[in-house]
């Protein structure tokens, strides 16, 4: 195209042209498409305007640092009916953390587990965990949710049956651990003076594991010979911490729970409303995960363990060398999106009364302040980051396993 | 010849395998017993499904199906079965099932959901089977504005003159074309609607009233409750989501910058978020958004929410039939010279809602699982009526029977579903 064509071009342009050339109309339609989108917000936001003037609210986040005057009784901080709102969302937040992450630990080994039995030679096994999945996978989750959670309940025995001289239910694990219809509780750790050296020993023995394993690898792709690399692994896991932990004249010690009055005292609690939730989502989820597990490793041709056995690996072997590497890319995507939906299905806890982000800010803060606007929207930004963050992490993961092809 | 007596002349009889190379013996050999590990296993999973039914089976058999409360019903288990047995008190389903199934809709008109919900089905036949006429479209067009108003009731108006806004969008679509271009007939399509139902409808509505009241008994929103409820939220917000998604899919592809920045936005957004909070916003928030004045009804709250939520969702499962279309498809459609509305409409939208349809129906089953949110906000779902009931003094102390109802019908209506999605699966399946 010449010089003068062009400007023959910029000398011809009509304004039809914003609509009949394929040119400027892509221009044309995007700016009718933001017009419009600008139009709709200025809309729904001199509604909400007018709307709140009617009601005399003004909007603000001055009402976080508020006393909220409520409590909670699963937290992971300190808090008090005195602290702030802001606080009870911060415990709120927490809350949903540990029981996304607890819940997503739990669900991997169910779904793995399920998922990989379900392929089992087994009659029986393969036909129970088909039963499991498709049980869990067709039911709401809210259903199973209240269904644990009056499992709990109904069958676990009740603090006073702990009791006296005639008990009818006892501890576990030597008089640490009491399972009860409110929770369970467990011995708490404290911590007295050189149990940081403890600590610094435990991290020491993490990245000895981490460079041994590293050491491990570059020495049988050298020599060709096998380490039993786990038992070792579980050695440097073990042994220094305890034995610094002896020498340190053992600075950390437990608090057991123990029953006085009504109800045990001291030790960590776990209530019944955080066992519930945490059950009922993993085992919800975990069927999800069976499935992806299962049509992961389905994936895998016939050919590859095939070919494995004739190099002469034996079937574990074929499993973590061959199978695993190339099934986990197809079972990573939909892992987590799985996670992702845990995490927001957490959200659900509002209906055992387990203290979430979603029962603090957008349950009991939003009723008391009447501050619907700013809780609510705190609240999704709170799931947004947190689904954002999880999905940048998992994506990141899910590009270093990828097949480096040619 | 004679004396060479040693060759046979007959064949000996096949003699039959040994033992425990055929039938039960083999199978159980094979399939339970074939390495140690399996035997434990086989033996640890048959101790577990017995102590799981064990527990079970006599409490769901052990049972009173006609008393009138909890009380009446441990009286009839303990006299029947022995003191201590431990049965299951079906008679609140047998007394509550209605409810449960209708909420609080008149007796008297029960036919009417029980009509809607078959119509549905005629209704979605022509997207289900390939071999029902083309025609019944028109009823699926319809389908909609019946069932809005068989189930509401109140005057037949409304329902006809908000029909004929979607009439005068497809008037548009037809006719327009020659006046103002395609782009142009578009956004008429869009926009003439929105007036004519914003600005004509009501006094339009008012006059036919006053001139033949035609019409029948209406009922309002806060008397539906039940499975009803789960089913016309799941099924309206599927419905209205598949436009939408469609939409979105196809923005969320198209090279136009400011279209997909803001189609991926509203996609990751809702997606990012629990249905939760969006039903939080249904039913605190969205009155706010609104001219000062407007009340819409809880339940058109709800569905107008859940839409957008399942948009999203659905977006993502069009998108990925998109994907799967072979990219000669869409050059053989540009090589026919047909623009990008033909095409889309033509030749790549067919495609991919059939490589879509198992997905869209895994996504109806998640939603239909997901309306027992409702119950968080207070509408009478299911599980909204499982806190109820309990309530009533007969029946004070009720747990399990309801649950277990409850969750067996969502499992017969999900898992037929499911099955259903992958018998197409297979259907369609075509290869090459």
């Amino acid at each position: 195209m010449s010089m003068a064509d062009q400007a023959a071009e910029k000398k011809a342009f009509r304004l039809s042209m914003l609509i009949y050339d394929t040119r400027y109309r892509s221009i044309t339609i995007q700016v009718i498409a933001l017009i419009a989108l600008a139009l709709v917000g200025a809309w729904l936001v001199s509604n909400t305007l007018s709307n709140l003037e009617a009601l005399d609210k003004e909007l603000g986040f001055g009402f976080l640092s508020e006393p909220s005057s409520y409590d909670i009784n699963q937290r992971l901080i300190e808090y008090d009916s005195r602290s702030s709102h802001g606080r009870a969302a911060l415990v709120g937040i927490l809350n949903t953390l540990l029981v996304a992450f607890m819940g997503c630990v739990l669900a991997t080994i169910i779904g793995v587990t399920a998922g990989v039995a379900r392929l089992s030679k087994n009659w029986i096994i393969a036909r129970l965990m088909t039963v499991y999945v498709e049980m869990f996978r067709n039911v709401p989750i809210l259903l199973w949710i209240v269904l644990v959670m009056a499992v709990v309940i109904e069958t676990l025995p009740v603090p006073r049956s702990f009791k006296g001289e005639n008990a009818t239910s006892s501890m576990i694990l030597g008089d640490s651990v009491a399972i009860t219809n409110r929770g369970i509780y467990f011995p708490k750790p404290i911590y007295l003076e050189g149990s940081m050296i403890v600590f610094a020993a435990f991290i020491l023995s993490l990245v000895g594991i981490w460079v041994f394993g590293r050491w491990a690898k570059k020495r049988q792709a050298r020599t060709g010979d096998i380490l039993p690399t786990g038992w070792i692994k579980l050695a440097i896991f073990v042994v220094p911490t305890l034995l610094v932990f002896f020498i340190m004249g053992r600075p950390i010690t437990l608090e057991y729970p123990v029953f006085k009055g009504f109800n045990f005292q001291g030790g960590y609690q776990m209530r019944n409303s955080l066992i519930a939730l945490w059950l009922a989502l993993s085992f919800y989820t975990g069927a999800f995960i069976a499935e992806a597990v299962r049509a992961g490793i389905q994936a895998i041709s016939k050919g590859q363990s095939e070919a494995a056995a004739a190099l002469g690996l034996r079937p574990k072997r074929i499993m973590n060398l061959v199978i695993l590497p190339q099934a986990l890319r197809v079972i990573i995507p939909p892992l987590i999106s799985q996670y992702l939906n845990l995490t927001k299905n957490s959200s659900l806890a509002i209906v055992v009364g387990y203290m979430d982000i979603t029962a603090t800010l957008g349950g009991i803060t939003l009723n008391q302040t009447g501050r619907e606007m700013e809780s609510l929207l705190l609240l999704m930004a709170m799931y947004l980051s947190i689904s954002i963050t999880v999905s940048i992490a998992m994506n990141w993961y899910n590009e270093s396993i990828k097949m480096r092809e040619r | 010849m004679s004396d060479q007596s040693y060759v046979r002349t007959e064949m000996l009889g096949e003699k039959p395998p040994p033992s425990s190379q055929v039938g039960v013996v083999k199978w159980v050999m094979e399939n339970l017993f074939s390495s140690i590990p399996n035997a434990i296993m086989t033996i640890v999973s048959v101790w577990v499904v017995y102590y799981i039914l064990s527990g079970i089976l006599p409490w769901a058999f052990q049972s009173s199906w006609n008393a009138t409360s909890l009380h009446g019903c441990r009286a009839y288990i303990a006299e029947t079965y022995g003191e201590g047995v431990e049965g299951a008190c079906w008679s609140v389903i047998n007394e509550r099932w209605k409810q449960l199934l209708f909420g609080f809709y008149p007796k008297e008109l029960y036919w009417r959901p029980v009509v809607t919900l078959a119509l549905m089905f005629v209704a979605i036949s022509p997207v289900l089977f390939t071999s029902v006429p083309r025609k019944v479209m028109l009823f699926s067009v319809i389908y909609p504005f019946l069932a809005f108003w068989l189930l509401w009731g109140g005057s037949i108006w409304l329902p006809i003159v908000a029909f004929l806004g979607l009439v005068i969008a497809y008037l548009a679509i037809v006719y327009l074309p020659a006046l103002v271009g395609s782009l142009g007939a578009t956004i008429g399509a869009g926009v003439l609607p929105i007036l004519f139902w914003i600005v004509i409808a009501g006094p339009i509505i008012d006059g036919l009233n006053g001139i033949a009241p035609i019409g029948i008994e209406g009922v309002d929103s806060d008397q539906m409750g039940g499975f009803m409820i789960s089913i016309i939220i799941g099924v309206s917000g599927i419905a209205l989501s598949l436009p939408i998604g469609i939409l979105l899919a196809l923005g969320r592809q198209s090279p136009l910058f400011i279209v997909k920045t803001i189609c991926v936005g509203f996609i990751e957004f809702i997606r990012g978020v629990p249905l939760i909070t969006l039903l939080f916003v249904a039913s605190v928030l969205l009155n706010y958004f609104l001219p000062p004045g407007t009340n819409f009804d809880l339940i058109l709250r709800v569905i107008i929410m859940v839409t957008f939520f399942a948009a999203a969702y659905m977006a993502e499962v069009i998108r990925g039939g998109l994907a799967a279309l072979p990219k000669g498809q869409y050059e053989a459609a540009d090589a026919l010279g047909l623009d990008y509305w033909k095409a889309t409409r033509l030749i790549i939208m067919p495609q991919a809602l059939k490589i879509s349809i198992p997905n869209i129906v895994s996504n109806f089953i998640g939603l239909f699982k997901d309306t027992t949110l409702v119950s968080i906000i207070g509408l009478l779902d299911p599980m909204g009526l499982a806190r109820a009931i309990p309530a009533d003094q007969n029946w004070n102390g009720i747990v399990w029977e309801i649950y277990v109802f409850i969750a067996l019908l969502f499992w017969i209506f999900t898992f037929s579903m499911s099955r259903y999605s992958m018998y197409l699966e297979r259907k369609l399946a075509t290869g090459h």
